[in-house]
């Protein structure tokens, strides 16, 4: 029998390297990986969850495991449409530097 | 110690290192990427020690199949195999940047992992592709068709966007 808490441990530590490697990162696509670490921590927190508490109301309930599929199709969209900024922003700026895209920077 | 917690955190420690080799390796987006493929293959096999074997066979599909190859697609038509940008984010921002990781994950810590119960014994059939797909077919109905629209718009706006000549 796997840990639980600790899978629920494991899940925070892959969310804050995460944080880290959006707020220190500055190539643009690393900073969408790092997005997608975080979506991933997520997801295990969910499945771990939900093999905690594998009944609900006295019959099985698999929920956790659907919201995880669903997230995993959130992340596919989010990846097609932010790698296709990148793409647009390179074509226009010629980097995918985030500071070179600061013109709406305050 | 069975075999299974051994498994967990042989596969834990090994996405945890390939998780921080992908955020601190600073020289080389395409190794970036593969270090991010190990994590997500770390990651499906602790969904299988879970029991979440549909969830293990979509990890491995979605992300280390098609989102890691999307990645290193994109990173190969922009030819970006150095990182090399100009000198520009200074020290205090990494550090102050560090701490709030830290702080994070310190708060995620104490509220997440104080506190839980014991382990429930599982149903039959639990985790498998029929109960899965009754969940999805029967109380998540609607989930799926909203997923199927959101996918039918990401397709469309990301040809817009990475369309040469707009309008």
């Amino acid at each position: 029998m796997v840990p639980l808490e600790h899978v629920i441990g494991l899940s925070a530590i892959l969310f804050a390297i995460g944080i880290l490697g959006v707020v220190v990162r500055r190539n643009l696509i690393v900073i969408l990986m790092s997005i997608e670490l975080m979506l991933n921590a997520t997801n295990l927190a969910f499945v771990g969850f939900n093999r905690m508490w594998p009944v609900f109301g006295g019959e099985p309930s698999l929920d956790g495991q659907v919201f995880v599929l669903m997230v995993i199709t959130v992340a596919a969209a989010e990846v097609a449409v932010g790698l296709g900024i990148v793409i647009a922003l390179f074509r226009n700026r010629d980097s995918v530097d985030v500071e070179e895209a600061s013109l709406l920077k305050w | 110690m069975t075999a299974s917690v051994v498994f967990f955190y042989a596969f834990a420690a090994l996405a945890v290192v390939s998780a921080l080799g992908m955020v601190l390796n600073l020289r080389n987006t395409v190794a970036s990427a593969m270090s991010l493929v190990v994590t997500m293959v770390a990651l499906a096999g602790i969904y299988v020690l879970l029991e979440a074997h549909i969830v293990a066979v979509f990890q491995i599909m979605v992300y280390a199949g098609a989102i890691i190859v999307l990645f290193l697609f994109v990173v190969m038509l922009l030819n970006l195999r150095t990182d090399a940008f100009s000198p520009g984010r200074q020290k205090l921002v990494k550090l102050a940047a560090t701490l709030i990781a830290f702080v994070v994950l310190a708060e995620l810590l104490r509220v997440l992992t104080t506190g839980l119960p014991e382990a429930q014994p599982l149903p039959e059939g639990y985790g498998g592709y029929a109960q899965v797909g009754v969940a999805l077919y029967t109380d998540y109905v609607l989930l799926v068709e909203v997923s199927g629209l959101l996918l039918l718009a990401a397709i469309v706006g990301a040809l817009i966007l990475a369309k040469r000549d707009i309008g």
